[in-house]
């Protein structure tokens, strides 16, 4: 048995064993974000998505116009130098109102997806690991989830609770934790199929331990691909529910409530006032689908 | 190139002319954007009806030849340089429609995965028969010619198997049926890619012989590719071992293993413990350093960093293909000095002799667990009493499916056994599940995985993964911690800086030797070591053997050896306990199981053995496969394969008794113990 350290002395000197490591092993591995760093379509995503942050964050600093302010004697004025994006109904800058209403999306999409992702990680690790009775409930309350349009679930609960970002935030939050879940508890289930698993169990981990220190490092990856993915679609609830009204209220700028509150005057050839936010929108979401991609395959790879 | 120069003949494969001529061949991934040359200058050929075997540790380019013959190389690998002749036709020159023609009726290829060269969703009967309707037969013909072909590789009711799809087969049968498509086609040139690697020894050894009897009666060339040189010394007339893609030395298989002329070759047979070597008598040998990364090439001889003879020429530049005797060549200038090569391992190992009075640490009463598939009980094991006693190695062998792996979780609680059962550690029970045992208890039992990539948590650095069980375990923290973790890199041969490392930076040997330090780190009683070189090179595999052997004289640690590899079995173990169908069948002294006589199936797992030195006794062959453990046979669970089965029908009625044949030596068979020694004598080849 290895008692003390001098039973076990210095080892006789063997020629003959291992001592370096191979350089293919070491020139294999490249940090992750480096690759990501040499993908197109990473740096074009994360462009784009940098870009609708720094809105977010400096809004009013960098908008021409005071997103709120009304000027009744220029509505819906076509694109000009004074107004890149034109005005609306209510002669607000179309410009301003697309610069600063990246911020209300933004945060509620983010948070909530932040919180649906901690609560769909530490459920999916209970349900993978310990699996049981708990993995066959959730197990079905997932599939119910997943049988109902994202939207509509969420518009119950705001229809009943009544709209602020709060609730946004809690409600999307609450409807992606079961479906984080159920990718995170599959990925734990790969992982406990591994030794390493009935190796910690042979130094007496308890099971919080294995799950959060053995197994969570694991399955990280997979869980920043999830936020990714569920980003995406947070985004799109969130203005979707806007334009139906149950989302971000008039009049703080928002892309969704702006296309709401001017598509009615589309046919009179007032393009510019559903246009710009709707581009918006598109132009967040795919820059989220582009990083989500160049991750995906960088962690693939 | 010297012997490797032969004019091919170009045109029709008249009889007398090779099948296949490579020559100069190089073949280059483009990796990064960079140029990686995989083989280098490789040169040899097949002639008709010969069968070749090719040898070579992970990592030597053995695959990228055969995939480089069929233009099978992936998008970024290409052939840079050489030619290829199969035929006399040059496969580089193919458009897609004579490539694809080549591929139908000339070449043929069968991989180490049975499983993924079959279309899952199509029966197999269909499979096989599409061979025959590309070849232009009707449907119904082919079917017939399909069931024939079935016949031929020995598969005993092929109208039924016909029926089935490939995930109902067993590997065995699966990897025969891709045999009966691969020849139906009745190729020029046949090329098996590691077919056995995924087998037991049992079904490996059938599916070797059909192949060898296939190729007689076809007449086909054979490239059999390999890491196993005791499988190819079976198959093989001639041999070429590869090293980091280049073919170092070639000439006939037998000549080549019984007198290699190459340093590498040298070292790779001493890697093998052959002959009844033992560890009493001394460590294995091994190959220094590493395989060059791929595209790395020195100025010198490829193998000269790790050469023990080395001299500057050797650095200098790149020896040529010595002849060193009728059809044999060697790529070293020091070809004639191969013979007595220094040993790069000392030999010298100090065994304390065996002592008589033997203490059990741990034994194992009734132990029984009972799987619940699909609302079948399956019986892993079924009533096995053992017990390991204290410095000694028990080694544990028997087929895939015969519960070796079970008894080894069961042991360590991380399966808990059926009721009844008892493991008692120093005459303490021990509890079913390792969550309920105590510290101590935890120390004092500890493993070994088969594949460290699954055994160690890859997000973790080394100095985490070994501190781990030294805090948990053995409660230590501070600098007592770094000490003893010092002690313990050091005694498993690592350095200090691999310490931050992570298991995906370090080499197969370099894991295994973490996950070794990790279960040594407690201080244990009893180590567990399943199949713990079965993912390893062999010259991998002789250095942890070592290791184990070293640490076990150390820490008068006991092993439970799990294997398949008799030879390490019985390199490594004292006494050996032979399990079929979660039975013990024999189990004694490692030398008397080897020396015989022997229960049935031991007998049919040692026959099954190919050996280096090209001496195959007249094999008593098992038929099938290991049955379901749902439904073991009646009597003698043995009896449905038994070769020697009694005709008084006893085999069939009744289990017979694990009883004691000899001092120490017992066995669980009818036959009397006087009877077996002669039917054993008699079934030897003179």
């Amino acid at each position: 048995m290895i008692e003390s350290s001098s039973e076990l002395g210095p080892p006789t000197p063997v020629p003959g064993v291992e001592t370096a490591i191979t350089h293919a092993a070491l020139r294999r591995q490249q940090p992750a974000w480096r690759l990501m760093l040499r993908k197109p379509t990473f740096i074009v995503g994360a462009l784009i998505l940098l870009f609708w942050i720094f809105c977010a964050v400096f809004g009013e600093t960098i908008a021409p116009h005071n997103p709120l302010a009304q000027q009744l004697l220029a509505v819906n004025v076509a694109p000009s130098r004074a107004h890149l994006f034109g005005t609306d109904q209510l002669g607000r800058d179309v410009f301003s109102r697309v610069i600063t209403g990246s911020r209300s999306i933004l945060l509620i999409a983010a948070a909530a997806t932040v919180l649906g992702t901690l609560l769909g990680t530490a459920l999916g690790l209970l349900m993978g690991y310990l699996g049981g009775v708990l993995d066959i409930l959730v197990g079905r309350v997932v599939e119910a989830v997943l049988a109902l349009p994202i939207v509509i679930v969420a518009f119950l609960f705001i229809v009943a609770l009544g709209p602020s970002a709060p609730t946004l935030i809690v409600v999307i939050g609450l409807v992606f934790t079961p479906l984080i879940a159920r990718t995170v508890r599959s990925a734990v289930l790969v992982e406990s199929q591994l030794d390493y698993l009935s190796s910690a169990r042979l130094l007496g981990e308890k099971p919080p331990q294995i799950m959060f220190t053995e197994i969570l490092p694991n399955v990280l990856p997979v869980i920043l691909v999830e936020f990714t993915v569920r980003l995406g679609y947070a985004i799109f609830a969130v203005a979707t529910l806007s334009f139906l009204g149950f989302g971000i209220q008039p009049p703080t700028p928002d892309w969704g409530s702006d296309i709401a509150a001017n598509y009615g005057v589309l046919p009179a050839g007032y393009w510019w006032e559903t246009l710009f936010p709707a581009l918006a929108i598109a132009s967040l979401i795919v820059g989220i689908n582009l990083v989500t991609d160049s991750i995906e395959q960088v962690l693939a790879s | 190139m010297t012997a490797a120069d032969t004019t091919a003949a170009p045109g029709a494969a008249d009889e007398g002319a090779p099948t296949l001529v490579v020559e100069h061949m190089d073949v280059t991934y483009r990796v990064r954007g960079q140029d990686r040359r995989a083989l280098r200058d490789v040169s040899f050929q097949i002639g008709h009806g010969e069968s070749y075997g090719l040898v070579g540790e992970s990592g030597s380019g053995k695959s990228t030849v055969a995939l480089a013959l069929t233009r099978y190389l992936p998008r970024n690998g290409r052939v840079s340089a050489g030619t290829i002749s199969i035929n006399g036709m040059d496969p580089l020159a193919m458009g897609s429609a004579d490539l694809r023609d080549l591929r139908a009726h000339t070449v043929s290829m069968v991989y180490q995965e049975p499983g993924r060269a079959l279309n899952p969703s199509i029966k197999v009967g269909h499979q096989v028969a599409e061979v025959y309707e590309i070849a232009g037969l009707d449907r119904k013909a082919a079917l017939a010619r399909a069931e024939d072909m079935l016949r031929k590789v020995q598969i005993s009711d092929p109208a039924r198997v016909m029926e089935r799809y490939p995930h109902q087969l067993s590997g065995g049968m699966a990897q025969r049926v891709v045999i009966a498509m691969a020849l139906a086609a009745e190729p020029s040139l046949l090329i098996l890619d590691e077919p056995t690697t995924a087998l037991d020894a049992t079904v490996e050894a059938e599916v070797l012989d059909l192949v060898a009897a296939l190729r007689e009666e076809y007449d086909t060339s054979v490239l059999f590719i390999s890491h196993n040189l005791a499988v190819i010394a079976k198959m093989c007339d001639r041999v070429g071992v590869l090293y980091a893609g280049e073919l170092i030395e070639e000439g006939p298989a037998r000549e080549v293993f019984a007198q290699p002329r190459h340093p590498y070759t040298v070292g790779l047979l001493r890697c093998i413990p052959r002959g009844g070597q033992r560890k009493d008598h001394g460590r294995l040998d091994t190959i220094p350093g590493f395989l060059p990364p791929p595209g790395d090439t020195p100025p010198g001889c490829i193998f000269a960093p790790r050469c023990p003879i080395a001299e500057d020429q050797c650095r200098a530049a790149a020896p040529p293909a010595f002849v060193t005797g009728p059809d044999r060549t060697s790529r070293c200038y020091l070809h004639d000095e191969t013979t007595n090569l220094p040993r790069n391992t000392p030999v010298d190992l100090e065994i304390p002799s065996q002592r008589d009075d033997r203490e059990p640490v741990v034994q194992l009463e009734r132990l029984s667990k009972t799987f619940d598939q699909r609302g079948d009980a399956v019986k892993a094991l079924v009533g096995v009493n053992l017990s390991l006693e204290r410095g000694e190695t028990l080694g544990l062998v028997g087929e895939s499916g015969s519960g070796k792996t079970t008894l080894a979780r069961a042991l360590l609680g991380l399966i808990p056994p059926d009721q009844g059962s008892v493991i008692d550690l120093d005459g303490q029970p021990l509890q079913g599940d390792a969550r309920r045992r105590t510290r101590d208890q935890l120390k004092a039992l500890q493993i070994v995985f088969q594949n460290p990539d699954s055994a160690l948590n890859r997000r973790h650095t080394v100095r985490r993964l070994i501190s781990q069980p030294l805090s948990r375990l053995a409660g230590l923290s501070g600098a007592r911690l770094r000490e003893r973790l010092a002690d313990l890199v050091r005694s498993v041969r690592m350095e200090d800086r691999q310490l931050s490392l992570r298991p995906s930076q370090l080499s197969g040997g370099l894991k295994q030797r973490v996950a070794i330090a990790r279960a040594f780190a407690g201080g244990p009683r009893i180590v567990v070591c399943d199949e713990p070189t079965s993912a390893l090179d062999v010259s991998v595999q002789a250095a942890i053997l070592n290791l184990l052997v070293d640490l076990q004289v150390k820490e008068q640690v006991t092993y439970l050896f799990i294997s398949h590899d008799l030879g390490l079995v019985r390199y490594l173990s004292d006494r050996i306990a032979v399990l079929y169908l979660g039975r013990i069948m024999e189990l004694g002294p490692a030398e008397t199981v080897f020396a015989g006589p022997h229960h049935p199936y031991t007998e049919a797992l040692l026959s099954a053995v190919p050996s280096l030195d090209g001496q195959h006794p007249t094999r008593i062959r098992l038929q099938g496969e290991i049955p379901s453990a749902a439904s073991p046979p009646s009597g003698c669970v043995f009896h449905t394969r038994c070769p020697r089965k009694l005709s008084t029908g006893e085999c069939e009625s009744t289990e017979p008794p694990l009883a004691e044949v000899a001092p120490g030596h017992l066995m669980s068979c009818h036959i009397p113990i006087d009877q077996l020694t002669i039917l054993q004598q008699n079934g030897r080849a003179p």
